[in-house]
């Protein structure tokens, strides 16, 4: 559900190498909208960004499951708690097609998982930030996954044909995610002063970080233009950001809170809601391993993965013993 | 008050309901738990599903006990607003998840039981009854295939696999036994054809674990001594710490909608 | 079994009777037996499907797409395959 704008510049000299007529050709074919498909011949650069990118971003829809799976066992009605537990289950089926689709480049799941729980890939830096009251699950459905819809949809029409599959499917389910969340936020906003006052707690903490999600600033961001020229990216951080900052005003509006933002104003000239000054180093902060709950997620992820080892080695145990019994047979 | 717990007035039929609804909200709790943790990423969807239609059963029962009691109770007052006293479900199904073993072990005894039992109610006299059981039939069918197999794989996996299938089948034999006992009130109810007799199961429900266990390469335990107490309310620890989670919002913000 | 990983499966799904299965994804699962739960827990929450193939991926052989030129571009000059080759009067109708 959830990329940022993490990739690192991709390696130049990876490129030097290749033949000038397959880039040339290559990019005539982006430029005509055409798919790339596995086998297709493509710049070592395109691999490498890609797979960064769709990995952390299947990274992050497991990392993802955490916060919100922290209130599962303690969601408020049956109804409430039947839908997290299906939107949480979502996000793994997400993280699921992703790391199918970047496993089409190449790379297993084994080592992109491994890249995860050694620390050396990223995640959406949202999922570093812990979920204390209940409002925090409507705030992150409302908020957290309206930021990762404005990345999502454009990513549907992504050059590289598995990973635009999978976001088509991505965001064909989710479309119940962002629904559910705000109407949590109603109830709230709907109930008790206590409630009404958890609702804007929780927008209060999540509001901010929800703006990072969209990366730096385009001003900083020194590798958009590669990923724009490869059709992987159709809008910079920028122009996402103010999209759901557009989007997401009247709808706080409408439950009666307050964004946490004083420098907050429509812009009578172009339209669209200026903000105030994101703070990048909690940002850079957060990314680097700092947030307040990074890792407690990264501790998570790997207990589960090393929990879960001998139930693996059991499975491909079986597995021989009933190919060998089967070839004896 | 709103966040007090609620006093029931138990008809046989209400505490029936009660009783096979807590069963599978408390089981889907606990599957719910496994959230985050499962040992393979496609694992998770699997314990989610299983969850989302134990929870989904008991949602239906709970509103149907509502319809019976007619005290105006929704599935949230049942679910939330009883105590460990109050709550009528299986010892089995209150067990800590433990390791992927014991989960999978615990819902294989479950499911190898209500399976038959879900089959055996849609012949009900009473038709709402007869249609959750109907739509349960099919879930339960799906979940004692899918922890079949687990069992199968972890009983003939590896040395490790073996001890931990083999440590959970014999942790939670003791608890199987509950899920054939009836009291008066069930009585009456089989006795009207309104639901079956568990005990006419036993056989059903042994045979088709033993042959899992066979399957396996696992013994299957010998112990006659059987747990039991959760029919009436006299738990495990573990149940009040669940409940504590569970209920946690009904009871800190009483009368709250959320 | 270090080492050893969890092979790769590639999933096909019937949506609806008198479709043919359609190629949804893939995914990791130890055998076939848990590859065909994994794909219904996976690709059929929602009401998506009424049969599942699952098909070890390197089981699929494919063709190269370097050889499209030689694979596919033969037949583009075939016209007289397709029925809007042939000319047939208007007075004739419908044929």
């Amino acid at each position: 559900m959830y990329t940022q704008a993490l990739n690192a510049n991709p390696d130049a000299g990876d490129r030097t190498l290749e033949d000038a007529a397959l880039v040339a050709r290559f990019q005539e074919r982006i430029d005509d909208e055409d798919r790339i498909e596995p086998n297709d011949w493509m710049p070592a650069a395109y691999r490498k960004t890609l797979t960064r990118q769709i990995s952390q971003h299947a990274h992050s829809e497991i990392i993802g499951m955490l916060p919100e799976g922290n209130w599962i066992t303690r969601a408020p009605s049956l109804r409430r708690k039947a839908a997290l537990l299906a939107k949480v289950q979502d996000e793994c089926g997400h993280g699921l097609y992703l790391y199918a689709a970047a496993e089409t480049l190449g790379t297993s799941r084994e080592e992109l998982v491994d890249q995860l729980l050694s620390g050396k890939a990223k995640y959406s830096s949202i999922f570093n930030y812990p979920t204390l009251t209940w409002a925090d699950i409507g705030a992150i459905g409302w908020l957290v996954d309206g930021a990762a819809i404005m990345n999502q949809i454009p990513l549907c029409r992504c050059s590289y044909g598995p990973y635009a599959r999978a976001m088509i499917r991505v965001c064909k389910e989710e479309s119940f995610h962002q629904r559910q969340g705000y109407e949590i936020m109603i109830s709230l906003s709907k109930g008790s002063a206590e409630q009404k006052q958890m609702a804007q707690d929780a927008l209060n903490r999540w509001w901010w970080p929800c703006l990072m999600m969209f990366g730096p600033p385009d001003a900083a961001s020194m590798h958009s233009d590669q990923s724009t020229k490869w059709k992987i990216k159709r809008f910079s951080n920028d122009e996402l950001r103010q999209k759901f900052v557009d989007a997401t005003v009247p709808q706080a509006q409408y439950l009666g809170l307050t964004l946490p933002d004083a420098d907050l104003k429509l812009n009578e000239e172009t339209g669209h809601w200026d903000y105030g000054t994101i703070n990048w180093d909690e940002f850079k902060q957060v990314i680097a391993g700092n947030g307040p709950c990074n890792r407690d997620r990264m501790s998570a992820r790997r207990q589960a993965h090393e929990d879960g080892a001998w139930v693996r080695e059991a499975a491909l145990a079986f597995a021989e013993k009933r190919r060998v019994q089967a070839e004896a047979a | 008050m709103a966040g007090a717990s609620i006093t029931v007035a138990e008809t046989p039929l209400v505490r029936y309901l009660l009783r096979r609804a807590d069963d599978a909200l408390i089981l889907g709790h606990r599957l719910s738990e496994w959230c985050g943790k499962a040992p393979m990423m496609e694992e998770e969807m699997a314990l989610a599903n299983m969850g989302l239609d134990l929870i989904g059963q008991a949602r239906s029962l709970y509103t149907y006990a509502g319809e019976v009691e007619a005290a105006g109770r929704d599935e949230d007052a049942y679910a939330y607003l009883r105590d460990v006293r109050g709550y009528g479900n299986l010892l089995l199904v209150e067990q800590p998840n433990g390791d992927f073993a014991a989960t999978m072990v615990r819902q294989l005894f479950y499911s190898a039981f209500i399976d038959p039992y879900w089959r055996a109610l849609m012949g009900s006299s009473d038709a709402t009854l007869a249609a959750i059981a109907a739509k349960a039939e099919k879930e339960s069918a799906y979940h004692v295939r899918h922890s079949a197999e687990w069992v199968i794989r972890l009983g003939d996996g590896t040395p490790e696999s073996h001890r931990r299938a083999q440590e959970a089948l014999d942790g939670l034999w003791a608890f199987t036994g509950e899920m054939f006992e009836t009291d008066a009130g069930e009585r009456s109810l089989i006795a009207e054809g309104i639901v079956p007799d568990p005990e006419a199961l036993r056989a059903v429900w042994l045979e088709s674990v033993a042959k899992v266990v066979a399957q396996a390469g696992l013994t299957l335990p010998q112990n006659a001594w059987m747990q039991k107490g959760g029919r009436s309310g006299e738990h495990s620890e573990h149940l009040g710490h669940l409940l504590s989670d569970l209920q946690y919002m009904q009871r800190a913000f009483p009368g709250a909608t959320w | 079994m270090a080492g050893q990983t969890i092979p790769l499966w590639e999933v096909f799904i019937r949506s609806r009777n008198g479709l043919s299965h359609k190629h949804v994804g893939s995914l990791h699962a130890p055998d076939a037996t848990l590859a065909l739960q994994s794909a219904r827990d996976l690709y059929t929450r929602r009401g998506e499907g009424l049969s599942i193939w699952v098909v070890p991926s390197n089981a699929i052989t494919a063709s190269d797409p370097s050889e499209k030129g030689m694979m596919f571009e033969p037949t583009a000059s075939k016209i007289y395959r397709h029925p809007t080759f042939y000319e047939v009067p208007d007075e004739v109708g419908h044929m």
